[in-house]
C-alpha cells in the first residue's frame, strides 16, 4: 500500500470493521441474555414455588397418600432412595470410567481398538436416557431379576454416568505433559506406575471434576428410573425392592390433583436444582483451581 | 543449508577419550521416527566422571541422541534405533528380556525389568522441569523406592544428601513436607537433579535443564553440576555455548543428524576445526 493512501483508507475500515464489531457484541450480548433469563426464570420459580413448602417434615416423613387428610408428609423415602442409587451408580461409574478413560489416554495411541472404544463413548455419552432406561430395563429388570429393584436404577444410571467419567478421564489424563511420564519412567518405574503414583495423582482434581459432572448429571435423570428402579411409597432399604427417587415422586406428584402432592414435587425439584447447582459450581471451581495452580 | 554438502563427504573430526575412560561408548548409530532418520552413523564416546556437552542448531539430533542413550524413546511407538550403545560391557540397545520381546512385535511400548535396571543406572533431567505431585521429600524417595527397600532414618539421609549434592538442600530444608511444586522454576530443577542422582545412577543425562530458568539459577545449576561430576558422568544438551564451554571436558558438535567434531570442550572452542562448528560457535549458524 502506498504511504500517501494509507490513513484515509485505513479510517473508513476502520470506522466499518468497529461497526461490524459492535453488531456482534450486541447479538452475541443478546442471546446471552436470552439464556440467562431463562435459567433466572426456571430458578426463580422453582424458588417461588418450592421454598415455602419446605420444613422439619420433607427430610423426616415419608411421601403421603393422595388425600389431604393424611398429613403433610415429607420426601424421606425419596431423598434417601436417590441417595442410594445415585451412590452405588457413582462407584460403579467411577471404576469403570475412571480405568477405560486410562486405558484410552495411555495406552489408546495408534490402537483401532481404542477408536472404537472412543467412538462408542462419545455416542454413549448422548445416549437418550431413557433407551438406557429400556435397555437395562430388556436386561436386568424383564430378564434376571424379574421385577424392579434399586439395584436395576443404580445400573441404568451407572450407564450414564460412566461415558462422561471416561471422557473427563481421557481428556484430563492427555493435558498431563509426557515430559512428567519420561520424568517417572527416566528414574525406572514402569509405565502402571507411573500413571497411578504421578499422572493419576497430578490429575486428581479433574478426576473430582468428572465424578461431580457426573453425579450431577444422573441425579435429574427420571426416565431410566421409571423403567428400573419404578418408584416406591414407602421408606426401603433394600437393593432387591423397586426404591423411590426424588425424580420419580416429581414425576409421579406433579401431575396429580392433589394439592400437597404438588407442593412437594416442587420442593423435590428445588432440592435437585440445589444439589445439581452446587455440583456443577463446586466441579467447576476445582477444575479452575486445578488449572490455574499448574 | 550450505554446509549439507560437505558435510556428506567430510569424515568426523573426533579426539576421543582413551577406550578405559569410557563409561558409554555409542557406535554406529542410526535413529528414525518413523520413516524420517534423525542420526546417521553417529559415534559418541562418553568418559567417565566427566561432563560431555552435546551442541548444534536446533534439530541436528542432539536431544534425540540423549533419549536413545536411556531408551526413554521407547515409549513411543515408531521409533526406533539402530547400532550399538554399550554401557558396562552390554548393548543397551539389545531387547534382552522376555517382556520386552513379546511386546516389541505387537507394537505396545516396550517396558521391562532390564530398561527400569538401565533407567536407574543411567538417570535423565529434561528441559522444563518435571517435579512429581507430591512433596519435596518423597519426590526423591519415589525412585529410591523403587530400587530398594530403604529404612526411614537411611532414606531421611538419602533426602538430605541428594538437596546437598543438588544445591538445594538450604533452600528446601524447612519444607521437606510441602509440595515440589510450589518450589521456584530453577529450584524445581535442582529437585530434579536431587531426585536423579538420589538413586546413585552412573550416568546423569540432561536435556537443555537450564533453558528456562533466569542466570542466577543457571548458575547454581551449573555449579551444582560441576561438582556432581566427581561422583556422576554428566551428558548435557545445551543450547547455550558459554555453558558448554564453562562447564564441559569434552564437547560433541551435531549437524543434521551427523556428529561433525568432538573434541576437547578446551580445544574445541579455541580453535574449531571444521568450517560448520567454526560457523556455528562464531554464531553465524542456527
Amino acid at each position: 500500500m502506498a504511504p500517501g493512501t494509507h490513513s484515509v483508507a485505513s479510517s473508513s475500515r476502520h470506522a466499518r470493521r468497529k461497526l461490524i464489531n459492535y453488531i456482534f457484541v450486541g447479538l452475541t450480548s443478546i442471546a446471552t441474555l436470552i439464556a440467562l433469563t431463562a435459567l433466572v426464570m426456571i430458578l426463580w420459580t422453582l424458588v417461588a414455588k418450592g421454598f415455602g413448602g419446605i420444613n422439619a417434615g420433607i427430610f423426616t416423613q415419608d411421601q403421603p397418600g393422595g388425600g389431604s387428610n393424611l398429613g403433610d408428609g415429607g420426601l424421606r423415602n425419596a431423598l434417601i432412595g436417590s441417595v442410594i442409587m445415585c451412590a452405588i451408580g457413582m462407584v460403579i461409574a467411577l471404576v469403570i470410567g475412571i480405568l477405560s478413560g486410562t486405558w484410552l489416554a495411555e495406552y489408546g495411541d495408534g490402537n483401532k481398538l481404542a477408536s472404537v472404544v472412543r467412538f462408542i463413548n462419545d455416542v454413549l455419552l448422548s445416549a437418550p436416557s431413557i433407551l438406557v432406561g429400556l435397555f437395562v430395563y430388556e436386561c436386568l429388570v424383564s430378564h434376571v431379576l424379574g421385577h424392579f429393584s434399586a439395584i436395576a436404577g443404580a445400573a441404568a444410571l451407572a450407564f450414564l454416568a460412566t461415558p462422561i467419567v471416561t471422557r473427563t478421564t481421557e481428556d484430563i489424563l492427555r493435558l498431563q505433559p509426557n515430559q512428567l511420564r519420561e520424568a517417572g519412567m527416566a528414574l525406572g518405574a514402569g509405565r502402571g506406575l507411573v500413571i497411578r503414583a504421578i499422572i493419576w495423582k497430578a490429575s486428581r482434581t479433574g478426576l473430582v471434576t468428572g465424578g461431580l459432572l457426573g453425579f450431577a448429571r444422573i441425579s435429574g435423570e427420571t426416565a431410566p428410573l421409571l423403567f428400573t428402579a419404578l418408584g416406591n411409597p414407602f421408606m426401603s432399604f433394600s437393593l432387591s425392592q423397586p426404591m423411590a427417587s426424588l425424580p420419580t415422586t416429581i414425576f409421579q406428584f406433579a401431575l396429580s390433583a392433589d394439592d400437597n402432592w404438588r407442593r412437594l414435587a416442587w420442593v423435590a425439584a428445588l432440592i435437585i436444582a440445589t444439589f445439581v447447582l452446587s455440583a456443577n459450581i463446586i466441579g467447576r471451581a476445582l477444575a479452575a483451581r486445578g488449572s490455574s495452580s499448574k | 543449508m550450505k554446509f549439507e554438502i560437505s558435510q556428506e563427504e567430510q569424515p568426523t573430526v573426533m579426539v576421543a577419550p582413551p577406550v578405559e575412560q569410557r563409561v558409554l561408548d555409542v557406535r554406529g548409530l542410526n535413529f528414525y521416527y518413523g520413516k524420517n532418520q534423525a542420526l546417521q552413523n553417529v559415534d559418541l564416546p562418553v568418559a567417565r566422571h566427566k561432563i560431555t556437552a552435546l551442541i548444534g542448531p536446533s534439530g541436528c539430533g542432539k536431544s534425540t541422541l540423549l533419549r536413545t542413550l536411556n531408551r526413554i524413546y521407547d515409549l513411543y511407538p515408531g521409533q526406533r534405533a539402530e547400532g550399538q550403545i554399550m554401557f558396562n560391557g552390554e548393548n543397551v540397545l539389545n531387547p534382552r528380556d522376555p517382556v520386552d520381546e513379546s511386546a516389541a512385535t505387537s507394537g505396545r511400548p516396550r517396558v521391562g525389568g532390564d530398561l527400569s535396571r538401565l533407567r536407574a543406572r543411567i538417570g535423565m533431567v529434561f528441559q522444563r522441569p518435571t517435579p512429581f505431585p507430591m512433596s519435596i521429600y518423597d519426590n526423591i524417595a519415589f525412585g529410591v523406592r523403587l530400587q530398594r527397600s530403604v529404612s526411614k532414618a537411611e532414606m531421611d539421609e538419602i533426602v538430605q544428601r541428594s538437596l546437598t549434592r543438588a544445591a538445594l538442600w538450604d533452600e528446601a530444608k524447612d519444607k521437606l513436607h510441602q509440595s515440589g511444586l510450589g518450589l521456584s522454576g530453577g529450584q524445581q530443577q535442582r529437585l530434579c537433579v536431587a531426585r536423579g542422582i538420589a538413586v546413585e545412577p552412573e550416568i546423569l543425562l540432561l536435556d537443555e535443564p537450564a533453558s528456562a530458568l533466569d542466570p542466577l539459577s543457571t548458575a547454581k545449576l551449573e555449579t551444582a553440576l560441576v561438582e556432581l561430576k566427581d561422583s556422576f558422568t554428566i551428558v548435557i544438551v545445551t543450547h547455550n555455548l558459554q555453558q558448554a564451554a564453562r562447564i564441559s571436558d569434552y564437547t560433541a558438535f551435531m549437524l543434521m543428524g551427523r556428529l561433525i567434531e568432538f573434541r576437547p570442550s578446551s580445544e574445541a572452542f579455541v580453535k574449531p576445526e571444521t568450517e560448520a562448528m567454526r560457523d556455528y560457535v562464531t554464531g553465524r549458524y542456527g
